[in-house]
């Protein structure tokens, strides 16, 4: 126990690299990992390694973090564990001032001309244009406007009961009544289940082709996360990144500031057949998709196989209750659906939007909010 | 605080101190835990922390809560989650018939009229039923229980916040009657298969593992332990054959729990070596979607028993 202070030291060094690296590692956690430490042999790797994991962590997607940053500090860091530097970096990626498009393009793009203008514009003009043309000073106009804005999945049943004049028997009810009337059940009392908004899974698509709209497209998954609570957002692009937590900031910039840094495959490509399979794989299958709404913002561009797509959209299909897709190019003239990707998925979709301005939005909403309202 | 109330020994059953003691204590229950699992458990016991246990279904979670009681000399007390699950069913709930009843008698007897205190003697310890929760908290014997909370995933929210208060006092207040606490914490271990994520919160009060399928040697080593009419090279066969199967983009990869029906099938039938044959024939067994014996049977049975087995 004559290690304990310096142990101490580069435990609170090491949650400093864990922190910057995304996970979520407070007070608590690091005197539970120093705990743990006492118990074990501090002097082992293997012993250091497995007290952190399993005190530091708390989901599977932390562990290759935890991994990287692990060897960074403790096996690479040599002194470090009694003087940690700081200079100590990690491969994940770090979160940037925002997300797309760079706000310097957008700058570069909007400043001269039209961002004086546009400050003023009123809140109609605002509301219908199309949001590639937005201005920096628009977007935070746009958080202003995105906070009124109600997303939630129409009602369904639960199997929570609540109080009703007819349906399941509730004894403890009858009971109550019953003492008031000498034990004589007089009136018996009912509960039937529950009504509860359904599920809403939104998976938004940040590939290059995507760029001018997904900034704004993640602000509306920010205020969907934040105003409601049976409600999933992910990131497709090469790869699914599930960033529901990361959007659950209040704050809007720092929401997207998160985000962007716990989605590594921003302004790549667009693998949608496999993104929506390892959604489908990974969460849809296991419950998260089932009798939910399933929104997917993507303009349909795939460079990966397009039956694999159509596949899966099938299986999602068949999942969810119901599939909107939002589509920021369907708002243009003569639109027609010609990436592959967009045409093989289309017979799978329920509801098709465009998304490309605030109304559009707006309309999104609502479509989400009576997604199931018809037939509940 | 555990710390004072359970000594210095925690929860660790005697002779373990160090976390390799546990793992070998593990093994004689039958229990192949690696060492990263194996010290996790350990911290568990001796820092008296809940475990959280997530992983794809299959892979020995609640196998972890079964063998712990084993070792512990101790009952197992199973809250099985599920959508809706409420406090009456996890931790208590009046019996009203029985209540009734005793309202009739009161009446019966003429005391009906003291209406108060008939409601008094109404909320009374012999009219509660208790659930898993409560048994947990109230259990009396020498060594504290092991609470296995199943599928906490399957839980709604309401629910994670309430768990989230147990975990953090062991102690219950029924309105009634007042707060049970428990003596000496139950030992928790919680399991997830991630349909949903839990709440921070509730996993930032445990200590966490993500349990992964075992390798192909140690899966061997789970067969041959749990399955001990199975051969040697029956058993290298049918891991293998699993591990094979994990990498064919199934709906639902095979398990632990899978590897050892399959295994226990293929003995039952008098099996020493795989064949195709015995696969096609037992292949419901490891494999339990329609979907995903297609699968196999398309890719071929030949691939599945042939080569690698490194018999």
């Amino acid at each position: 126990m004559a290690e304990a202070p310096p142990m101490l030291d580069a435990a609170v060094a090491f949650g400093r690299v864990l922190r910057g690296a995304g996970l979520r590692v407070g007070t608590d956690r690091l005197v539970e990992f120093v705990r743990a430490l006492e118990q074990l042999d501090a002097g082992k790797r293997d012993d250091v390694y497995w007290a952190g994991r399993i005190t530091l962590t708390s989901r599977a997607e932390d562990i290759e973090i935890y991994d990287q940053a692990f060897e960074i500090f403790w096996d690479r860091g040599g002194e470090a564990r009694t003087r940690p530097s700081s200079k100590m970096r990690l491969r994940v990626p770090q979160p940037q001032d925002s997300v797309l498009p760079p706000k310097k393009r957008v700058e570069r793009n909007e400043a001269g001309r039209e961002a004086v203008t546009m400050r003023y514009s009123p809140v109609e003009i605002l509301r219908r244009k199309d949001f590639a043309a937005y201005s920096p000073e628009e977007f935070a106009e746009l958080n202003r406007l995105l906070a009124d804005l109600r997303v939630g999945g129409a009602l369904r049943k639960t199997r929570r009961l609540e109080p009703s004049r007819r349906g399941r028997h509730d004894p403890r009810r009858t009971l109550r009544s019953a003492m008031r009337t000498g034990g004589e059940a007089v009136r018996h009392r009912y509960r039937r289940a529950r009504s509860e908004p359904r599920k809403v899974v939104l998976l938004c698509d940040v590939s290059g082709s995507m760029s001018s709209y997904s900034r704004a497209l993640l602000r509306f998954l920010h205020a969907s996360v934040i105003a409601g609570t049976h409600l999933e957002a992910f990131s497709i692009g090469t790869r699914l990144t599930r960033i529901t937590k990361e959007l659950s900031t209040r704050d809007p910039d720092r929401a997207l500031r998160q985000t962007a840094g716990a989605v590594e495959d921003i302004s790549g490509g667009t693998r949608l057949g496999d993104a929506i399979k390892e959604f489908v794989d990974r969460w849809g299958q296991r419950g998260m998709a089932r009798g939910a709404v399933v929104v997917i913002l993507s303009d349909g561009w795939d460079r990966g196989d397009v039956e694999v797509l159509a596949e899966q959209m099938q299986r999602l299909s068949r999942l969810a209750y119901r599939v909107i897709w939002v589509n920021p190019l369907k708002a243009a003239p003569g639109y027609k659906p010609l990436a592959a990707g967009m045409a093989a998925a289309l017979p799978y979709v329920d509801t098709f939007l465009s998304g490309h301005n605030f109304d559009s939005l707006e309309e999104l909403a609502r479509a989400i909010a009576d997604a199931a309202g018809r037939d509940r | 605080m555990s710390e004072t109330r359970n000594g210095r020994r925690g929860a660790l059953p005697s002779g373990v101190s160090r976390s390799e003691d546990l793992q070998k204590r593990l093994r004689e229950h039958d229990y192949l835990a690696d060492t990263g699992l194996s010290t996790a458990i350990f911290l568990a016991l001796k820092l008296g922390r809940p475990l959280f246990l997530e992983g794809e279904a299959g892979v020995g979670k609640t196998e972890v809560a079964k063998v712990l009681s084993r070792i512990l000399d101790t009952p197992l007390i199973r809250l099985q989650c599920y959508e809706g699950i409420d406090v009456y069913q996890a931790v208590y709930e009046w019996d009203y018939a029985r209540q009734l009843l005793h309202i009739r008698a009161a009446e019966a007897f003429g005391e009906g009229g003291d209406t108060e205190r008939v409601e008094k003697d109404l909320y009374n310890r012999e009219f509660l039923i208790s659930r898993p929760l409560l048994q947990a908290l109230e259990h009396q014997g020498p060594n504290p229980p092991v609470l296995l909370i199943d599928e906490i995933d399957r839980a709604d929210d309401e629910f994670e916040a309430f768990l989230l208060e147990i975990l953090s006092d062991f102690a219950v207040t029924i309105p009634e009657l007042g707060t049970v606490r428990a003596e000496r914490p139950p030992v928790a271990v919680l399991t997830s298969n991630r349909t949903r994520e839990v709440h921070d919160a509730l996993k930032r009060r445990c200590l966490y593992f993500y349990i992964e399928h075992p390798s192909f040697e140690r899966e061997v080593e789970i067969v041959r332990l749990r399955v001990p009419q199975a051969e040697e090279s029956l058993a290298r066969q049918v891991a293998a054959a699993v591990s094979k199967l994990r990498t064919m983009d199934l709906y639902k990869p095979p398990g632990v729990a899978e590897t050892l029906d399959w295994a226990e099938a293929l003995v039952a039938l008098g099996a020493r070596e795989l064949d195709e044959e015995l696969v096609e024939a037992t292949l419901g067994s490891v494999l339990k979607y329609h979907e995903d014996q297609q699968r196999a049977a398309s890719a071929g049975f030949a691939a599945l028993v042939g080569g690698g087995s490194g018999g």
